[in-house]
């Protein structure tokens, strides 16, 4: 079945020649001349700002759900809710009552998985904080020095880099969570006295859009829906989907990536900020 | 107007601006950047610029091009630190304030200048069983739909220029992986090979046990090269990973083949039996 060991232990076919001399200055010497520091810089911070709040918004274990001024409004960090804390609407799914820690904690580590093993995110780390390669054409970090334990680089082929692989089955339980986010937006609309609509709703009602236009581009996805197939002649439908949806969506997954992370954070600090009372949820009908 | 006062003079507003070019000379034994300083013409790209070097300064300057209209792949080179082809890159998208750096690809053994010996892509490629078609029909024709060659056509458009192997920083910066790593425009061709509507071979196990597709990190820095601008990364080096994976990693795949009993995929020494090395091994002397 499936082995974990990437080291070639089939003979190479074609003898490739190594350690010849190369051309130009020393790798170590950086001829980019424009700001090629800015987008690791600015992707590194914006990974960053997103850790803080998220460890912030996880940890809190409180005012995550806004019953108590009459909204149905539950943040995305502790939905689906495990606990017995969203009952005001009888909107009661867990009832975990034996656990002691915050329910963000069991719910994270889905969209967690998905999000690390995402192949733009590992762009965007590798580049970012682990500076393999910190930007184009400019060395990794530590393969210029000889004894820097640095100096191999064996990519995604061994552990715990190989677990990458396992995205499409994170991609499994994204789709179940762009499901149960969806249903929150659906339950955004239901106040005390019937149907209404709130800013709140609206939030909600975008973050669970933005959820499916990240999950539905993801590169898995894609392969599954029908980029895997050799043909596409004897598969339509599946043709049809990949070429007008998925790979449509597929092709602007950094920014619905960097705009649903966003959106979830602010959805979170919006439903504290109404559930705290720190500000009114203006309702529009 | 006369003749002579189409000359620049000190002080006048025409005056002649210059540039000076920062070249990199020497050979396997050593080298250095040496500055060139010459009129600067409008509309001309670095590739002119390096020839009038050439013709009025330094004859013996090795500088290797064929086309100048960015379709021959042989002007690849470093400009200001960054992998381009010279003669797609104009003079007027530098800053010619400060001298502009035209290094030979840091990846690939030095021969002179600026010329290096880029038979590493051609062992490679010899590593890479060529397409092995199904039976023709009965009429004796092979036929294709469109929609099943849509997506090899992008990778047809590569040039060879080998910007996108120089780029990689799987070999740039670790030169051990030589060996173990095909490069992006090679895990592009096994990637087209596979998704070829005539090929019966399966290359999958083949693209991570020899190819070394596992030690790309979707970086994506081959993309950002690529003159011919092919999605490198995002419809070629993804959908190939996650074909590996289906054959390596997926264990409901796996079983799914099983209980289905569909193929096994095919080993990696059964593939290599494909290319020169196994074809010598097997004919007998
Ligand atoms: S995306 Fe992969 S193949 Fe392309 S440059 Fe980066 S590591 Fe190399
Ligand atoms: S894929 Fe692009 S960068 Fe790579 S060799 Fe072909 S044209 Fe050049
Ligand atoms: S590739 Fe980004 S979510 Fe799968
Ligand atoms: S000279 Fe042919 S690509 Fe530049």
């Amino acid at each position: 079945m499936t082995t974990l060991n990437a080291e070639p232990d089939t003979p190479v076919p074609v003898g490739i020649e190594k350690n010849r001399v190369r051309g130009g200055p020393p790798r170590s010497e950086i001829l980019r001349r424009d700001k090629w520091w800015a987008q690791p810089l600015a992707i590194f911070s914006g990974l960053l700002a997103f850790i803080v709040y998220a460890t912030w918004a996880a940890l809190r274990n409180g005012h995550f759900y806004a019953g108590n001024v009459g909204r149905d409004y539950l943040s995305p960090f502790y939905s689906p809710c495990l606990t017995n804390s969203c009952t005001s609407n009888g909107y009661v799914w867990g009832g975990w009552t034996w656990w002691r820690l915050s329910p963000a904690i069991p719910i994270l580590i889905f969209p967690l998985s998905f999000r690390l093993s995402c192949y733009y995110y590992r762009k965007s780390y590798y580049r970012s904080f682990w500076l393999s390669p910190p930007s184009c054409a400019v060395p990794d970090a530590g393969s210029t020095k000889a004894k820097s334990p640095r100096n191999k680089y064996s990519g995604e082929t061994k552990f715990p880099l190989i677990f990458q692989n396992i995205h499409r089955y994170t991609w499994y339980f994204a789709v179940i969570f762009a499901g149960i986010l969806t249903f929150d937006a659906v339950a955004a609309f239901r106040f005390h006295n019937g149907i209404g609509m709130g800013l709140g709703t609206l939030i909600f009602v975008v973050n669970a859009l933005l959820i499916w236009a990240y999950t539905l581009g993801c590169h898995s996805c894609r392969h599954l829906c029908g980029g895997g197939l050799r043909t596409f002649s004897s598969a339509n439908s599946r043709h049809f989907i990949w070429k007008n949806f998925v790979s449509k969506l597929n092709e602007h997954h950094q920014l619905f990536a960097w705009l649903s992370l966003f959106w979830i954070a602010f959805a979170d600090f919006y439903t504290w900020l109404v559930a705290t009372g720190a500000i009114h949820d203006p309702r529009f009908f | 107007m006369s003749v002579e006062n189409t000359q620049p003079q000190v002080g006048d507003d025409t005056q002649q601006k210059q540039v000076t070019l920062k070249i990199w000379r020497g050979d396997a034994s050593g080298g250095k950047f040496v500055d060139y300083t010459l009129d600067y013409l409008d509309g001309e790209v670095v590739l002119d610029a390096v020839h009038r070097v050439q013709s009025e300064q330094a004859p013996d300057l090795g500088v290797r091009w064929n086309c100048k209209a960015g379709k021959c792949g042989s002007c690849s080179s470093e400009i200001n630190g960054k992998p381009s082809l010279m003669c797609m890159t104009r003079m007027s998208t530098l800053d010619l304030e400060e001298p502009i750096t035209v290094s030979p690809m840091r990846t690939f053994p030095i021969i002179k200048d600026l010329v290096t010996d880029v038979s590493f892509n051609f062992e490679v490629a010899k590593k890479i069983p060529a397409l092995q078609p199904k039976p023709r029909e009965k009429d004796g024709t092979y036929r294709m739909s469109q929609i099943d060659i849509d997506r090899g056509q992008e990778f047809r458009k590569c040039i060879e220029c080998f910007l996108c192997q120089n780029v990689c920083h799987v070999i740039r910066d670790h030169e051990e992986n030589k060996p173990n790593f095909a490069g992006p425009r090679f895990l592009m061709r096994i990637a087209e090979l596979e998704m070829h509507p005539l090929d019966t071979l399966d290359r999958r196990r083949y693209a991570f046990d020899v190819m070394g597709v596992g030690y790309c990190n979707i970086t994506k820095c081959c993309t950002e090269v690529c003159p011919e601008h092919i999605h490198i990364t995002d419809n070629a080096i993804i959908p190939l990973k996650e074909r590996v994976v289906d054959v390596r990693f997926d264990p409901v795949a796996w079983l799914g083949r099983t209980i289905l009993r569909r193929p096994k995929p095919t080993s990696s020494e059964e593939v290599i039996k494909l290319t020169p090395a196994g074809r010598s091994a097997n004919t007998p002397s």
